[in-house]
């Protein structure tokens, strides 16, 4: 595609797919090479509108380290005819790349502070470039907490790199299942369960969650009855998306478009919205 | 509107007008009668406009009827907006070929071959192009579809002489006379008119027609004919506080009162001269060797439209015209600044059932 | 060994707010256990006389069914409370509580306690206000487990 002259965002840039990673039965991960020319700066919790030939588009968060090489990088769930055909691609393929769109963790305001990470599900995708942020750069971070809910052992996600994590200083990482056999060795209960086994220092924390919406709104509400402030509790949300730049007003959640107000979002801000059923 | 220059036309010079425009090279869209209301469409000459005809509208109601002279704009609005033309209902927005693995892209959207000439724009509609001005080229990206189209548009206004019985742009601050935005503006005053020079493009294109002075005495019929549209004005929306009350109204009764009405038809947004909202299609062909992305219109009102993960988000019918309501009159200010609604009365007229938005939003404000 | 005993429960978080007397008569009805990696603490069915406060270790709640593997429903570690059926008539456990760890915990003993509060209603009044706490978090959390949120279609 020779599109990469054009600043039209709606028309996508030609990527090549360089390697595809199997995480768990239905999740794999997608590394892209540009075409031609660099990859941008993006920051994590941003997303790309990925576009398959003949088969349409979506959007995906960007789950790569920003600061490493000029890769994008992809972990995707197979659920529908879209996500199948970009977990079925094969290195060499090319994808049409949008983006990167929308709001970011916030890494800035996380300086000097403990670090929260609650993750659900393939909701630790879009944490994992926070979580290689504040590895690379330890000395701007105080504490790193990763607290990962999944849903049996095998829809746990990155397993090794879970484990590298836990091995640094000044990290703890908990996991837990919802429901486990024997050989499991690890936690079974929802991923709120972990609070308890938390030093959280709730006035010097920020909190950067994503999961489930159901999810997201029981761990904000824990925290916040474990006295953080709403205000330093994130969440990315997530509604049906077609431009990605805030024209087709479906994402639009309340006043908010999700592309371009979020997807990340600090808990103040959306409070009210989560209790709003249909929304 | 005193500052403006005025003159007079005479009703002849309104073709005269329409040539000059096309001889500049402007592609002229008018009012026209067809399929039973007064639509728009491409205009070569006066005897295209709907001369004699008039509008007769109620909740759910739209006839054409006679008018007793030949007035060329002796009418209200109908179903077809400008934004037909400005955002237009089906977009190719490029195409791409794939060949042994490589792909291209093989053509882009591109503006239309001639710019547009607007004749008959109403203030309501006036409003409207502003506000999606707003929305497609006021924000951190710029539609490059709808840029390409409204540059350069040349805008003939109509002021109103009378009022539908759907109109309530005056409540709205938006009608019904045009105080700006226009290259020029036409009042019709029997088989004359007073003419309004609204920019220099408006000065150029007057300088092409004959014209007579403007009198005290037209000028005063011009400004009656205004006051007495907005006088016959029965429709009202209260939009003091609106964007409160309507946020706060999430779990008001009233929702699945207008729920049992509502048959989520979307024409509501399809003739709402702001609604915005389109779809992406990705298109291929058989072979599998040819790509498109078209943009269409979409309405907030089918179950796809929040489609996500295997479900939709609004599956009632009540959370859908909620969303449309709300977003119109109330999220609408947060995200951009104005109200959506520009109170053309399109909605009240054209719904199937007859519900009526100006009724909704009283009733919604009530405790 | 009463000695920390005692001061293991005076300090522990559960018990946070409980008068010193009131802390005299629950350390009357514990003990120190141990168990190793794969015993069972407590079976399905089988009479449910103690609670444990876990000092280290993981303990799974598991429910067998023909047919099946056993299926951990629930983990409980250091610093956890485990038990509340000794509250709860007929005292029975719901769950087999097994050991994955080895795992040292202190046990109250549930009739000893029981019989307490039978004299002393404002020690059971301060239990029943701590255990209530705990079956609403539980059962929270259950109810996030049951309508399987991670599933890839509602």
């Amino acid at each position: 595609m020779n599109l990469a002259s054009t600043t039209d965002p709606m028309v996508p840039a030609p990527w090549t797919v360089r390697d595809v990673r199997t995480e768990t039965y239905d999740t794999r991960t997608l590394t892209l090479a540009p075409a031609g020319g660099a990859r941008g700066p993006y920051r994590p919790g941003q997303f790309s509108m990925l576009w398959v030939f003949g088969v349409g588009e979506l959007p995906i968060s960007i789950s790569g380290d920003p600061d490493a090489g000029d890769r994008l990088i992809y972990t995707v769930r197979s659920v529908g005819k879209a996500t199948r055909s970009l977990v079925s691609a094969s290195p060499g393929d090319t994808i049409g790349v949008r983006g990167p769109f929308g709001t970011a963790w916030p890494l800035d305001a996380a300086r000097n502070k403990d670090v929260l990470v609650v993750a659900g599900g393939i909701g630790l995708a879009p944490l994992r470039g926070v979580i290689y942020q504040v590895l690379n750069h330890a000395h701007e971070y105080d504490r790193l907490f990763v607290l990962y809910g999944a849903r049996t052992p095998r829809d746990v996600l990155y397993p090794k790199e879970l484990r590298a994590w836990a091995k640094r200083p000044g990290v703890q990482v908990l996991t837990t299942v919802d429901a486990g056999r024997r050989t499991w060795r690890g936690r079974v209960g929802v991923v709120t369960t972990l609070f308890p086994h938390v030093d959280l220092r709730p006035e010097r924390t920020v909190a950067m969650v994503c999961g489930p919406e159901i999810m997201m709104r029981f761990v904000a509400r824990d925290l916040v009855a474990r006295g953080m402030a709403p205000g330093d509790v994130h969440l990315s949300m997530e509604r049906n998306m077609k431009c990605a730049v805030g024209f087709c007003g479906h994402c639009q959640w309340g006043p908010h478009f999700i592309c371009r107000d979020g997807p990340v979002f600090p808990y103040g801000t959306i409070r009210p919205l989560l209790d709003r059923h249909e929304l | 509107m005193a500052d403006r220059p005025q003159a007079v036309l005479a009703r002849d010079a309104i073709g005269a007008l329409i040539e000059a425009l096309d001889r500049r090279g402007f592609e002229v869209i008018g009012p026209v009668v067809r399929d039973g209301a007064i639509g728009l469409d491409h205009v070569e000459r006066l005897e295209d406009l709907p001369a004699g005809w008039t509008d007769e509208q109620e909740a759910g109601r739209y006839r054409l009827m006679r008018r007793a002279d030949d007035a060329l704009f002796g009418y209200a609005v109908g179903p077809h907006s400008w934004k037909r033309y400005l955002h237009p209902p089906d977009v190719r927005l490029w195409a791409a070929e794939r060949e042994n693995g490589k792909v291209t892209l093989v053509a882009q959207a591109s503006p239309p071959e001639r710019r547009l000439a607007f004749l008959g724009v109403r203030a309501c509609d006036l409003a409207a192009i502003g506000v999606q001005d707003r929305v497609l080229l006021g924000g951190p990206f710029r539609d490059a579809v709808y840029g390409g189209r409204r540059d350069g548009v040349f805008i003939v206004a109509v002021q109103c002489g009378r009022s539908a019985s759907t109109c309530f742009c005056t409540s709205m601050g938006t009608g019904p006379a045009a105080s700006g935005g226009f290259d020029l503006a036409l009042t019709e005053l029997g088989g004359r008119f007073l003419v309004e020079v609204g920019s220099e493009a408006g000065a150029a294109v007057l300088g092409e027609l004959t014209t007579a002075p403007a009198t005290d005495e037209i000028r005063g019929e011009a400004r009656r004919a205004v006051e007495a549209a907005a006088a016959e004005q029965t429709r009202a929306m209260n939009t003091g506080g609106i964007r409160e009350r309507l946020h706060a109204a999430f779990d008001h009764p009233r929702w699945e009162q207008v729920a049992e009405r509502c048959l989520t038809c979307g024409n509501c947004t399809m003739v709402c001269p702001t609604c915005f909202c389109t779809t992406v299609e990705d298109t291929t062909d058989v072979t599998g060797g040819h790509a498109e992305r078209w943009r269409r219109w979409d309405s907030c009102f089918t179950t796809a439209f929040s489609y996500i993960h295997g479900g939709s988000v609004r599956t009632s019918g009540k959370a859908r015209y909620r969303q449309w309501l709300t977003h119109k009159l109330a999220s609408w200010i947060d995200q951009f600044g104005t109200s959506g609604c520009v109170g053309c009365g399109r909605c009240i007229a054209w719904c199937p059932v007859g519900i009526d938005i100006t009724e909704e939003a009283r009733a919604l404000g009530e405790g | 060994m009463v000695e920390s005993l005692e001061r293991f429960i005076a300090e522990h978080k559960f018990f946070a707010g409980m008068r010193p007397e009131h802390i005299a008569l629950l350390v009357g009805c514990a003990s120190n256990v141990r168990f190793g990696a794969g015993a069972y603490l407590f079976r399905e069915g089988g009479d449910a006389n103690d609670f444990y406060l876990i000092r280290h270790g993981r303990v799974a709640l598991e429910v067998f069914a023909p047919q099946r593997q056993p299926l951990v429903v629930g983990t409980v570690e250091e610093g956890d409370v485990l038990g509340w059926s000794w509250l709860v008539p007929p005292h029975v456990w719901r769950f087999h509580g097994r050991a994955m760890d080895t795992t040292v915990a202190i046990a109250l003993d549930g009739r000893c306690l029981r019989t307490k509060c039978d004299e002393h209603t404002d020690l059971g009044y301060e239990l029943l206000k701590r255990f209530t706490g705990i079956m609403v978090q539980r059962l929270e959390a259950t109810r996030l487990q049951l309508i399987d949120i991670y599933s890839a279609a509602p």
